[in-house]
């Protein structure tokens, strides 16, 4: 089967690859570049745990096949805030105990960040719309609504203070 | 209510400490199996059954081995050479890991393809050849018991009918009695059906035998490393796989809710693979594996609860039909093949009660796992929540009401229920009163009957359960014959930081952090100074692990009681430093001070040090404790939830408009922690009541086994939760803590179950069962029109 | 779970992605968005041998109104439209729809192209589609071809595309003063394809009679359904209430539902009753503002 060499940034840095036509981004993500906070929790686009940014836009990593990101810019949950420091989200989730087991969080998170670039100042309506390709099994989604808040709060702050 | 005795620096019970574990889940560095990847690692696939109930004609392995990178397929012929094709259950029942003959369900392990890479590994699934016969599939459990059904397990010995067993608890004939006689019987056939935990990361493993040192070590999404360990080397010691050769990993967990306590055939073929091929192994179950497989639930029961005309309750009595598909799996205690079942008969006080279960084959997935309750307390409670309602509904007394005139009062505690349960504490009376308050029950009550007059269909449903949690003590509870105690080990370093280990693995419920919150309460050591470290056969003691909220109940007190055997240790050693006598030491929170002259004192950091620097002459140097706890008597955290729902009547659509949780879980540890608990609870909760459910057609093919059609609910779905406590302390657990995660799975689905009931009350409906859905409830006022 | 081998294929221009279509035959497929199809391939319903990508065509992600049609280009994620002031303003029966499609993640990613071309009644586009009376602009190996929506759907994923037809606009009738459109599904949960739904597109007069109207039907038949029975009733008529219950009441009959996981057969009927009236008020509301 064909291979195809395909080029992208991942957290800023630029990665080359050969690939199979079939191979599917959230597996390249994984297994061939060692990123495993981007993760897998169901065959069929429900779950929401593999989600990436990809071009600045969240999507589901496990539906999307690695070949067709060649050129593109992506953002995996190692690569949202510099090694060390927390992004407003990491932050929020955080303070707000928006987590337990992890397993939804990255996607969480990364789904978060677009949803808070669309709409800087949602409505606790909207985040819970927004966040609903995102499956949570632990936290009954309450405080995962509360960290998007918080977040929102902190990110307007920074913006306005630059 | 709780006070703090600790600084929050200091962290220790009560304080809404941050989580310590969240750093590397944030950052994507969380360790979950799937992210194991050891050197030269090879995958494994599982070819499963398309039939529910098929003989296994053969199997041909040629067109998968010739893709390159097939490496081998492994069937159950291949393990019946080593005596591995069969294992037992935790209930000492038999389950295949691989078939030499026949699948029983669908979806069943039919053979293994290991190959060098997960694409590969599929491929050769795809092209394994299985040429089966299919056969009739036993799917309705009450027909299972028919006369002319065919046997479905003549493997095993004396098996005549496809009955697993009966169970019965209380005094039948008494019960009967009562009930023949009293002024008002209500009855109900209630179905909890099938479900499936669910959790967002599957099951999976890594194993990794190495053939020089002749040890195993397995990467394994379980909740219980230890037990796991027990049983590999009880299945496969004779092949020389003995307990000290195996070491077991549980690393991050993402999510168990007892659906990784089970041993699955899977894992054991992995095992069978990485001995065999001498490389790592993985499997990892994809959703519809993971759906498909295992189960919850699945309890047909029969109820009737007699009263007074005024509403006393007298006598229940429940018989129950157990579907546990062809193998009974269930991750019970041994000695309580039904769990806590006979929890049953709830909150209220009454002397009569009758509890009996018949367990079934049939053509279905074994499983019957404790999801996020204590072994059958969500069934125990679903049942007679909903005959108390049904009560109230027909007696016409106000649901509330009918319950406060019922409850066991605060004063009757410790008390004996009917079926044998020695409840520890509660105050039912004020929790449901704190409810009613917080929603503010007589508004609802008022709006309700003015939306009643105006045609609207509007409903208030409570739920005021007692749950029992912490299995348990030794003598009454164990897995395999292993006692359900649980374990710490705690050990100060000498520059007073510390590092614990416990029997017990968390899945998100924070352990991380909440032990060492227990250890800065006892110890006065900052919780932030305190590692904690589970989940690894080869360096924490011996537990049974975490499942049926028995962490804080078992392993939490366990610290307990080890940091105080330190306590005592270190008490010698302050006053050998300030040159007193024993006696005349006294302890405060992180220090030790001479009675009288608080000036003269020592800090636990001091005293860590000196154990290792100074000691005392004669005693042993070193600063460690270590604790395994048999706990005295359960712990019984208890509730009442109130929900408040509107139903269109044209659609059939249901709007959860409030959703108020109160829970008494004795002392808190960390309230946000429980707090969070809760709220995930909840959704789980209005996942069976509402939306979840395993669905089967007449061939036993499961219609819904992805995340498409299996309904997890989304932020949507899931209501703002409202939540409050009652704290009324265990008296006889260390830390007076009972336990909380499945309160909530356990007390949300009747509530919201008796709402939507009590909606549509007025159109003459009387009983539905869950999950109610709009297509559901549109059928049912159809049938009522 | 894993797709079948097969072979990528970028096209960067329509007129290549036809040729490619043309030398590889029938068993290659055209991929957009690809969140309908490669969910087929990971379940192994689908097994294309090739697979041509096209959603790196230059030029066809737009949203325009030109001459009395709107235009929107066959790569438009739903994303785009959601966000779109033109089609928030003027347009709002594609917003509830979008709105009510998979999740945001699948809508950055899914097209309007893909969703009709995919030519499934639970998607949500095609009552769109029906109900405002679009066409379809694809390009084929002899030229480009203007499908009209009540040619496209042929039968369950069979559209009046070629194999190697690229759909590259969908053009819309410009909305006039007094028209107004609204969509409804009802689902199981949100995500979900419809249990059934309902796109209704009205035009008024200034006398408020309804000048034109089309009437869509989501997933309760095996292609997407048109309801001409409950359009005729209405068309030339001030609508009054109970000229709505007597469409609702028609569409219940008209409609072909299957008993499945989603609900029995009569309340699938029941629903869709329910919701065309509601979408006919909403529409009208819309219509009169
Ligand atoms: C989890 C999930 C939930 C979803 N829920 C909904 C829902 O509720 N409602 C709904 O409407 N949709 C839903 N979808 C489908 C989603 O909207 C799809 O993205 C959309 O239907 C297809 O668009 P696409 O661009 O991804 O098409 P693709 O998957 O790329 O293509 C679909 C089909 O159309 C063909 N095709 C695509 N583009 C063209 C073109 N320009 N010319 C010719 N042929 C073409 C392809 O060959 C293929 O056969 C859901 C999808 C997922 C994954
Ligand atoms: S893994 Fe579930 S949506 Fe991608
Ligand atoms: S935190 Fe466990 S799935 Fe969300």
């Amino acid at each position: 089967m064909a291979k195809h060499t395909i080029t992208m940034t991942i957290n800023g840095e630029s990665v080359s690859a050969e690939v199979d036509s079939r191979l599917l981004l959230v597996h390249f993500i994984r297994e061939n570049l060692d990123l495993t906070g981007t993760h897998i929790g169901c065959d069929t686009s429900n779950c929401g745990a593999c989600t990436i940014l990809l071009d600045g836009k969240s999507i589901k990593s496990c539906t999307y096949l690695a070949v067709r990101a060649d050129g593109a810019a992506i953002t995996t949950i190692e690569g949202l805030a510099a090694e060390g420091t927390n992004h407003p989200l990491q932050q929020a989730f955080h303070d707000q105990h928006g987590l337990h087991c992890g397993f939804c969080t990255p996607g969480m998170i990364l789904r978060s960040v677009d949803l808070l670039k669309n709409n800087p100042n949602p409505t606790e309506e909207e985040i819970r719309w927004g966040i609903s390709g995102n499956l949570c099994r632990c936290t009954g989604y309450n405080n995962i609504v509360k960290s998007v808040q918080q977040a929102a709060k902190e990110m307007q702050n920074q913006s306005e203070s630059v | 209510m709780f006070k703090c005795k600790t600084s929050a620096e200091v962290g220790g019970m009560g304080h809404s400490v941050k989580r310590k574990e969240d750093a590397r889940f944030l950052h994507g560095k969380g360790n979950y199996v799937d992210d194991v990847k050891l050197p030269g690692q090879l995958t494994m696939v599982m070819v499963r059954s398309p039939y529910a109930y098929a003989k296994i004609k053969s199997i041909n392995k040629e067109k998968a081995l010739a893709i390159p990178g097939v490496l081998a397929v492994i069937t159950g012929e291949d393990l019946a050479q080593y005596n591995l094709h069969w294992m037992p259950t935790l209930l000492s029942d038999t389950q295949m890991v691989l078939p030499t003959d026949t699948v029983m369900h669908q979806s069943q392990e039919v053979c293994a393809v290991i190959a060098t890479d997960r694409y590969i590994a599929v491929d050769g699934a795809e092209a394994v050849e299985v040429d089966y016969e299919p056969m009739q599939a036993i799917v309705d459990p009450f027909k299972a018991l028919d006369s002319d059904a065919p046997l479905l397990r003549p493997d095993k010995e004396g098996q005549e009918d496809n009955q697993i067993y009966h169970w019965e608890r209380g005094d039948r004939a008494k019960t009967d009695e009562v009930i023949a006689n009293a002024d008002v019987v209500v009855k109900e056939r209630i179905y909890l059906p099938r479900i499936h935990v669910a959790s967002i990361e599957t099951c999976g493993c890594v194993a990794s035998y190495d053939k020089d040192t002749q040890k195993l070590l397995v990467y394994l999404t379980t909740q219980a490393p230890h037990a796991i360990r027990t049983v590999v080397a009880l299945v496969a010691g004779h092949v020389g796989l003995s307990e000290e050769k195996i070491r077991i990993i549980s690393p991050d967990i993402g999510g168990g809710f007892g659906g990784k306590v089970p041993v699955y055939p899977a894992y054991v073929v992995a095992i069978a693979a990485t001995f065999l091929i001498g490389k790592p192994v993985k499997w990892i179950e994809d959703r519809s594996e993971n759906l498909v497989n295992g189960f919850a639930r699945d309890y047909h029961m029969d109820c009737e609860l007699a009263a007074t005309k005024e509403g006393k309750i007298q006598a229940f009595k429940v018989s129950t039909l157990a579907d546990h598909g062809y193998t009974d799996s269930s991750a019970n205690p041994s000695k309580y093949p039904t769990g806590m079942f006979s929890i049953c008969t709830g909150s209220y006080d009454y002397e009569h009660a009758f509890a009996e279960l018949d367990a079934v084959y049939t053509n279905k997935a074994p499983g019957g796992v404790a999801y996020r309750c204590s072994f059958r307390v969500t069934e125990a409670v679903h049942a007679i929540e909903r005959m108390v309602d049904k009560l109230a509904a027909k007696i016409e007394k106000d649901p509330a009401l009918l319950r406060l005139e019922n409850f066991i009062k605060k004063e009757q505690f410790p008390y004996d229920s009917p079926l044998g349960w020695s409840y520890d504490s509660g105050d039912y009376e004020a929790t449901l009163k704190k409810a009613m308050d917080m929603i503010g029950y007589d508004n609802y009550k008022q709006e309700q009957a003015e939306k009643r007059a105006q045609g609207k269909l509007m409903g208030i449903g409570i739920c005021t359960f007692t749950e029992v949690v912490g299995a348990g003590p030794s003598k009454d509870f164990d897995i395999l014959g292993i006692a359900m105690f649980d374990s710490a080990e705690i050990r100060v370093h000498p520059t007073g930081k510390a590092l614990a280990r416990f029997g017990t693995k968390s899945q998100g419920q924070g352990h991380e952090t909440t032990y060492a919150q227990i250890l800065a309460e006892e110890l006065g050591i900052p919780y932030t100074d305190i590692e904690i470290d589970e989940g690894d056969t080869d360096t924490a003691p011996y537990g049974l692990g975490t499942y049926a909220s028995r962490s804080t109940p078992t392993a939490g007190a366990a610290a307990a009681i080890a940091a105080r055997k330190l306590k005592d240790k270190g008490k010698k050693i302050a006053a050998y430093l300030l040159e007193v006598s024993e006696e005349d030491i006294e302890w405060e929170v992180g220090k030790y001070f001479v009675k009288g002259a608080p000036e003269k004192s020592k800090t636990i950091q001091d005293v860590a040090f000196a154990a290792y620097t100074n000691i005392p002459p004669g005693m042993e140097p070193g600063f460690e404790a270590t604790h395994y706890y048999d706990p005295p008597n359960l712990t019984f955290p208890n509730g009442a939830y109130i929900c408040v729902v509107e139903v269109e009547q044209e659609t059939g659509a249901i709007d959860v408009k409030r959703f108020v949780a109160i829970d008494d879980c004795g002392n808190i540890i960390n309230p946000m922690i429980v707090e969070g608990q809760v709220h995930g609870g909840l959704t789980q909760g209005i996942a069976p009541a509402m939306y979840e459910g395993i669905e089967y057609d007449d061939e036993g093919n499961v219609l819904n086994g992805t995340l498409m059609d299996y309904l997890v609910p989304t932020a949507v779905e899931s209501p703002h939760w409202e939540t409050g406590h009652t704290i009324t302390p265990s008296p006889h657990h260390p830390l007076g803590a009972k336990g909380v995660a499945e309160s909530p799975t356990v007390g949300a689905p009747p509530a919201i179950a008796n709402a939507i009931i009590d909606a549509l009350a007025p159109l003459g409906i009387k009983h539905l069962d869950i999950p109610i859905t709009p297509a559901k409830v549109w059928e049912a006022i159809q049938a009522h029109k | 779970m894993i797709p079948a081998n097969f072979n990528y294929h970028k096209a960067s221009s329509v007129s290549e992605a036809i040729a490619l279509s043309q030398e590889l035959g029938e068993e290659a497929k055209y991929m957009s968005g690809g969140h309908s199809l490669l969910p087929m391939m990971k379940l192994r319903f689908a097994t294309p041998e090739h697979i041509i990508d096209i959603s790196k065509i230059d030029g066809l992600s737009y949203i325009k109104e030109e001459g009395d049609m709107l235009k929107i280009g066959a790569l438009t994620t739903q994303t785009e439209m959601e966000h779109n002031a033109l089609l928030k303003e003027k347009y709002p029966i594609l917003g509830d729809a979008i709105w009510l499609t998979a999740d945001p993640s699948v809508r950055n990613v899914g097209t309007i192209g893909g969703n009709i071309a995919h030519g499934d009644a639970a998607n949500d586009q095609p009552a769109l589609m029906l109900a405002m009376r679009a066409t379809v602009v694809a390009e084929g190996a002899d030229g480009t071809k203007s499908i009209p929506i009540d040619d496209f759907f042929h039968g369950f994923y069979m559209t009046a595309l070629e194999p190697s037809d690229v759909l590259v606009e969908i053009q819309i009738p410009k909305a006039k003063k007094g028209s107004g459109g609204a969509y409804h599904k009802v689902e199981r949960k949100v995500g979900d394809y419809a249990t059934a739904g309902v796109a209704v597109y009205v035009e008024l007069d200034v006398d408020g009679v309804c000048q034109e109207i089309g009437i869509g039907l989501t997933n309760v038949s095996a292609v997407p359904m048109r309801l001409e029975r409950g359009e005729a009733l209405l068309r030339g008529q001030k609508i009054t209430d109970e000229l709505i219950s007597e469409v609702g009441q028609v569409a219940s009959e008209d409609c072909e539902p299957e008993s499945d996981l989603r609900g029995s057969e009569a309340y699938k009927r029941s629903i869709v009753n329910t919701i065309t009236k509601r979408m006919l008020n909403k529409a009208l509301e819309r219509a009169r503002q």
